[in-house]
């Protein structure tokens, strides 16, 4: 029985169900005095619908997990199964091929040990799927009863399906929680074997950044896995190169549309601005790649430096700097526009200027918010790969010259997961390793921002 | 607590406020209006205001009386659609002419608001900042002096001295209405503007406001919107009536109160509308 077909009959069944609570409830109504219930016909439906058609939904799931181990063992245990291999390709490819045939997708078996398989897995495949719709049938039955039986004129029906409704909303909220989870143990589990290989004081203290993904990975050699030059790399692009840039054009940009800009202007201008958050960062790496990285390679050659580079962490830093300017200008304009117009007119009634009361009330009142914006912003960019895999290269490089080419932790994540090497080597491992580490910084930005956020809104409420 | 023993006694017969030889008034509106958008909300008023007194503007509400009073240190120019017509002066100069810098005026005709908006910044900073952007002190002794003089002219300098550098916002808030005060006295002003000053603070706190509004009288001029017509006869020796954006009547409080010209004062003070 196919996943979707269960779909159906789990989508079907409860719209039978609806629609006969529906017409119940209809007749409640009819002889209700004065035609009015506790709850209205459409919640007895949904309350109806919901009982029938969510068991056989779940049914379905945990049918769709197990069924096909329940058909394999029944195949097993036929007689013509004990001629295949007990593991490996070979054994695979017999099971799948009878599947096949038996399923109808293919016309005939082309090893002659599947032949003796076909007839058992049709068997199994016929009975499994009578089975699966009886339980469904049944499920859908006793659940449909069940809830009929509680169908009452005075049944709080409406209550029953807003409990429902905030249940669904809250399992909502808890796949993203649940995956963030999930990608965290997943982290945190090939971590683990990471720093079974290569010590942590290795890793995180290290000056020279090249796995050999070519090495024996029994023995890896810990003094390639430094990966100081990384972090710093991250660091010199995301947060400092791509920060000089951001934050003073955000911050002006956020100044000149809460309190210069012309309502019309502002109209104009802020939608603008925040196309630049949706230009996908591939295509700011173009640009670095093609127009700003050779840019500036001229000028550093005309100004005398020989040997630069055409990638360059500049390159990099400064498209980052121009892609997070949305970022921080949506969130310093948010914030300047919270503080309250009272402060403003305060400032401006002692006679203090636009530019004055700017700097000395509202950028200090809207501070926390501003630093909030920053932060996020910087964790925006340090988790940026495209612009610097197509600007700064993967040279680890451990410099303070901006000129020069440099790589981050998600461009290695990149390179280690791509490369050649196994997945149980090191190297390969070293990703995670790296995620890890940048997960916990952008995650400790996250929460500091969070809070800051949070006693920002307390002052003003 | 004012009593009306200590206001100004009300002179023998009946005055109109133009005809009391008080000398030049310190400001001198003629035929004001003030639109917003094509919305006429202030019609045509004219009226003087005297240093050394407190003037009252009461009526109704969107009567006006705010708008007419931002319109006296160009506040309205925040607002976009407003426009003013007429002719408003403070000492002979025209507020609205073209070279008239709105930064000096406000600096001579300060405001007070109805909601108390200390910054949140410190009770020290709240107070220097005016005399700071104006440059009116160019030493931390200096500043000191100010802040000291101004918080003690507020009657709040006792309550706050030794915690001058908590957040003016952690202050009660008939407290954070005399810091706000104390504020605007600091940049030495010569008219100061309060728009119902009063009406987010409790009765005690109210009482005290009041008290420093008199003792404020002696320097400067004062004009207060209230809704309260008690507290307009407490504190002030000239109230003017506005109604619907006209100036009904303006005088002598004493004489609104107790003798109105016209009728329709006398409806709104004994509480038949508004």
């Amino acid at each position: 029985m196919s996943p979707a077909i269960l779909l159906l009959l789990a989508i079907g069944l409860g719209l039978a169900g609806w629609l006969v609570a529906r017409s119940r409830a209809w007749k409640f109504r009819a002889s209700a005095p004065g035609g009015r219930l506790p709850s209205l016909p459409v919640y007895h439906a949904w309350y109806a619908g919901l009982w029938v058609g969510v068991p056989v939904l779940l049914f379905a799931a945990i049918w769709n997990a197990v069924s096909p181990g329940l058909i394999l063992s029944h195949v097993l245990s036929s007689p013509g199964a004990q001629d295949i291999p007990a593991f490996g390709m070979q054994r695979d490819a017999i099971l799948s091929q009878a599947r096949a045939v038996a399923e109808g997708n293919a016309d005939r078996v082309l090893l002659p040990e599947a032949q003796a398989l076909v007839e058992p897995f049709r068997e199994a495949l016929t009975l499994y799927s009578w089975m699966g719709l009886a339980a469904t049938l049944v499920i859908a039955i006793a659940a449909g009863i069940w809830a009929f039986s509680r169908l009452k004129p005075q049944f709080a029906a409406r209550q029953h399906v807003e409990r429902w409704v905030s249940v669904t909303l809250l399992l909502a909220s808890l796949v993203a929680i649940l995956t963030t989870f999930g990608i965290f143990i997943t982290l945190v589990f090939e971590t683990v074997r990471f720093f079974g290989m290569v010590s942590p004081v290795d890793f995180l203290f290290g000056t020279h950044w090249g796995p050999d993904p070519m090495a024996a990975a029994d023995r890896p050699d810990g003094s390639r896995y430094g990966a100081i030059p990384l972090f710093w790399g991250t660091l010199f692009i995301g947060a400092i190169i791509a920060m000089i840039v951001a934050i003073p054009i955000g911050l002006m940009s956020a100044i000149y549309l809460t309190q210069y800009a012309k309502p019309g202007v502002r109209k104009w201008i802020k939608p603008a601005l925040e196309i630049l958050a949706g230009v996908p960062t591939v295509v700011y790496g173009y640009f670095a790649a093609l127009t700003i990285a050779p840019a500036i390679r001229e000028i550093a050659i005309s100004a005398g430096i020989a040997n630069a580079s055409s990638e360059s962490a500049l390159a990099a830093g400064l498209v980052m700097g121009v892609m997070i300017i949305p970022f921080v200008s949506s969130m310093a304009d948010d914030s300047i526009a919270a503080v309250p117009q009272a402060m403003r007119d305060g400032s401006l009634a002692m006679g203090a200027t636009t530019n004055e009361t700017i700097r000395r009330v509202l950028v200090p009142a809207a501070l926390p918010g501003i630093v909030a914006g920053i932060m996020l912003a910087v964790s925006r960019a340090i988790g940026e790969t495209m612009i610097v895999v197509m600007a700064a290269g993967y040279a680890a490089n451990l410099s303070a010259n901006p000129l020069e080419a440099m790589t981050t932790v998600t461009v290695q994540i990149v390179a280690m997961l791509t490369g050649e090497a196994s997945m149980d080597h090191p190297a390969t491992l070293s990703a995670f390793a790296l995620g890890f580490v940048l997960f916990i910084i952008t995650l400790a930005l996250n929460v500091v921002a969070l809070r800051v956020v949070k006693k920002y809104r307390e002052a003003y409420e | 607590m004012v009593t009306q023993d200590t206001l100004t006694p009300a002179p023998a017969t009946p005055v109109s406020a133009e005809d009391v030889p008080v000398g030049a008034p310190k400001m001198r509106a003629r035929d004001v209006s003030v639109f917003y958008g094509e919305k006429k909300a202030i019609d045509e008023v004219s009226i003087d205001i005297h240093t050394e007194h407190v003037t009252a503007f009461i009526g109704p509400s969107g009567c006006g009386k705010s708008t007419f009073l931002r319109a006296l240190n160009r506040m309205n120019d925040t607002i976009a659609s407003a426009r003013v017509e007429g002719t408003i002066e403070l000492e002979g100069e025209d507020i609205y002419q073209s070279g008239m810098d709105v930064v000096q005026l406000r600096a001579r005709v300060g405001m007070v608001f109805q909601k108390p908006n200390p910054f949140p910044k410190t009770i020290y900073e709240n107070i220097a900042y005016g005399p700071k952007i104006h440059g009116l002190a160019q030493t931390k002794g200096e500043i000191d002096a100010i802040v000291e003089k101004s918080l003690t002219r507020a009657g709040l300098w006792e309550e706050v001295k030794d915690r001058l550098e908590d957040s003016g916002t952690a202050l009660s808030g008939g407290q954070q209405q005399r810091l706000c005060i104390a504020r605007a006295i600091a940049v030495d002003p010569e008219v100061i503007l309060m728009d119902e000053p009063c009406s987010a603070l409790d009765p005690i706190a109210t009482a005290k406001i009041e008290e420093l509004i008199d003792e404020l009288r002696g320097r400067y001029a004062i004009v207060i919107v209230t809704h309260s017509m008690q507290q307009a006869a407490r504190v002030s020796q000239r109230t003017a009536f506005f109604h619907l954006g006209n100036l009904v009547e303006y005088g002598h409080t004493s004489d609104i109160f107790t003798n109105p010209r016209e009728q329709k004062t006398q409806d709104y003070i004994t509480g038949r509308y508004g």
